[in-house]
């Protein structure tokens, strides 16, 4: 291939940076023609300043990022797009042994259910005296703040009351949760496995079983750049493809672990990475559990950057008080979301995509087939409480959300 | 209120270069000006100093948890904004290559604090100078040492005096389109794979 682009992406080290790292280190990028130089980033803050001044050109992000900035919350962050999403789900929430026993004097078990371990916590909160429970999570505008709060609220627990939630980077969660200082954490990985095999903490549940499929990562686009440069996120796009095909393949796990075990990359022992590639969670204790769906990096159109999941992001900004409802609100964060340029950048790998560019969230109760262009499962895309969220009417669910 | 009345929190946990930004403060006549290297426990203590302005390392990892304090007024008492507001590029920018970032009391007035992002600005730049023009002490010492092992091993395998082994080195790499010391370092390393035991 003739064209060469350079291209600079930042990443945060976690182990959903992996479709950016096979990206560059597999050869996909560049078989692309893609220089493709990848600048590791310690929060999302310097991720979003650095897209702001155009050092880095792309970013894997946090979901709801892009939204909160184009609506003018994240400054100063600048207009961004989504044209891909970098897999769905990857998340969990580690409480500290003494919630653990608290929970299971209530009725929580080790096989992660979110409606009977939310029942379970909220139980031990009613009877608990002193000072609210704290939990952690990465960032206020993350997945993790949303399926947390998403969680507590549908277990009847109001979020801002009954508890406290708190910002922390996420390598620190496992000792503050060692040292007392929160009591439970919702994260990305390494640092659930962290805080169970090195903390002493407890998996009370996970993402996939909170909201199965859901939206987490996603390649954040300064807009400007992408406008200027679509060849080169054309090319980016089909290079991370085809490493999310390859990040998916079983046999390839124990090489992307070792790969992501690097300092330049995530940096963290072979051990903490393998369980949630391989979706065998250490839970507590000597206990062990096989969890569907718990990081899924191209099965499901894991890439695809669903409209449904920038909306569903931005009711979460509404009910959690972020930001006030508008219609004009809503068509911004939609229009972050852009399925148009995932299509046409892979219209050519003769690949099977969603025909629509939203969906009914939380309607698939089993895998299912969808009419598209070629042989595409989606689902289960359960929310743990039968919760649906439709697309086409944004506000009624709006309306419907308790705040507590 | 006078400039030095305004309360800075510096929070960086380079402690040599906080140390510089904190004397810059005092300089320019900042008198409460307050430095956090250790971040456990950052956040009850920013809570407690309740600072009018804050200026942090752009790498620190604290600041995800730095930025969400802001949006609830019940963690600090007065909500703080981001200093930097988007209509102000240059001064983004500047900060950013700089590798410091800022944040003020909302309401604050902009002018009141530029000399301060200012002052931040130009003392991480000459930190970051400092800190290269070590390295490259380093390197060229490092580099050095090198060749006298290369011009050593010359001496000693082909009986050459200091002079010729030198000039030797020298020749070869302006043959070969490289620097002296690239090729220094490949006849050590050769030498040390041909005879691993031996004492050159």
């Amino acid at each position: 291939m003739t064209t060469r682009h350079a291209i600079t992406a930042g990443f945060v080290p976690l182990l959903d940076s992996a479709l950016l790292v096979v990206a560059r280190e597999m050869g996909f990028a560049e078989a692309q023609g893609i220089d493709l130089t990848l600048l590791r980033e310690r929060s999302w803050a310097s991720i979003r300043d650095r897209l702001a001044v155009r050092h880095i050109d792309v970013a894997h992000i946090l979901g709801p990022m892009p939204i909160a900035g184009n609506l003018g919350l994240n400054l100063p962050a600048p207009e961004m797009i989504v044209p891909m999403a970098l897999g769905l789900g990857g998340n969990a929430v580690t409480v500290s042994p003494a919630l653990w026993q608290a929970m299971a004097d209530h009725g929580a078990t080790a096989d992660l259910d979110a409606r009977a371990n939310g029942a379970a916590l909220r139980a031990a909160i009613a009877v608990r005296t002193g000072a609210p429970l704290r939990f952690g999570v990465v960032h206020p505008y993350s997945g993790h703040n949303y399926e947390l709060r998403y969680w507590l609220a549908a277990s009847g627990i109001d979020p801002d009351r009954d508890i406290e939630i708190v910002v922390l980077p996420p390598p620190d969660m496992g000792d503050a949760l060692s040292e007392g200082v929160i009591d439970g954490y919702c994260a990305g990985e390494p640092w659930n496995t962290f805080g169970v095999l090195r903390r002493g903490g407890h998996l009370a549940t996970v993402k996939a079983a909170i909201w199965r499929s859901s939206p987490e990562k996603v390649l954040g686009v300064n807009a400007r750049w992408g406008a200027a440069n679509p060849e080169a996120m054309a090319a980016l796009l089909v290079a991370l493809y085809q490493a999310s095909l390859w990040c998916a393949r079983p046999e390839n796990h124990a090489a992307l672990a070792t790969l992501l075990a690097q300092p330049a990359y995530v940096g963290h022992d072979v051990d903490l990475l393998l369980p949630a590639l391989d979706g065998k969670l250490p839970v507590g204790g000597e206990t062990v559990r096989t969890v569907g769906d718990f990081f899924v990096p191209n099965a499901k159109a894991a890439t695809f950057p669903w409209k449904s999941h920038a909306l569903w992001f931005y009711t979460q900004m509404v009910r959690w008080r972020q930001i006030g409802h508008t219609a004009e609100r809503q068509r911004l964060a939609a229009e972050t979301y852009r399925p148009d340029i995932y299509r046409a950048a892979l219209k050519d790998l003769g690949i099977a995509m969603p025909s629509v560019s939203a969906k009914v969230e939380g309607a698939l109760t089993v895998a299912t087939p969808v009419g598209s262009s070629g042989v595409l499962t989606l689902g289960p895309d359960g929310f743990f409480d039968g919760g649906r969220f439709d697309p086409d009417d944004v506000e009624a669910y709006i309306a419907s959300q308790t705040v507590g | 209120m006078k400039p030095n009345e305004l309360n800075v929190l510096v929070i960086d946990e380079n402690r040599i270069r906080a140390a510089i930004i904190e004397e810059g403060l005092r300089d320019a006549g900042y008198d409460q000006v307050t430095v956090i290297d250790v971040m456990h426990g950052l956040a009850r203590r920013i809570a407690d100093l309740n600072p009018d302005i804050i200026v942090i390392d752009l790498e620190n990892p604290n600041r995800d948890m730095l930025e969400s304090m802001f949006q609830l007024s019940r963690a600090v008492k007065r909500p703080i904004a981001m200093f930097v507001d988007k209509s102000d590029e240059a001064s983004i920018e500047a900060a950013v290559e700089a590798g410091v970032s800022a944040y003020i009391v909302d309401g604050l007035k902009q002018e009141r604090v530029r000399p301060i992002l200012k002052m931040a600005i130009s003392r991480f730049n000459a930190f970051s100078r400092l800190s290269r023009e070590l390295e490259e002490t380093r390197g060229e010492l490092e580099n050095r040492k090198v060749i006298d092992r290369a011009k050593g091993l010359l001496m000693r395998s082909r009986g050459l005096s200091e002079e010729a082994a030198y000039a030797l080195l020298r020749r070869t790499a302006m043959n070969q389109n490289r620097k002296i010391v690239e090729i220094a370092q490949s006849l050590v390393t050769a030498a040390s794979l041909l005879d691993p035991g031996g004492t050159e």
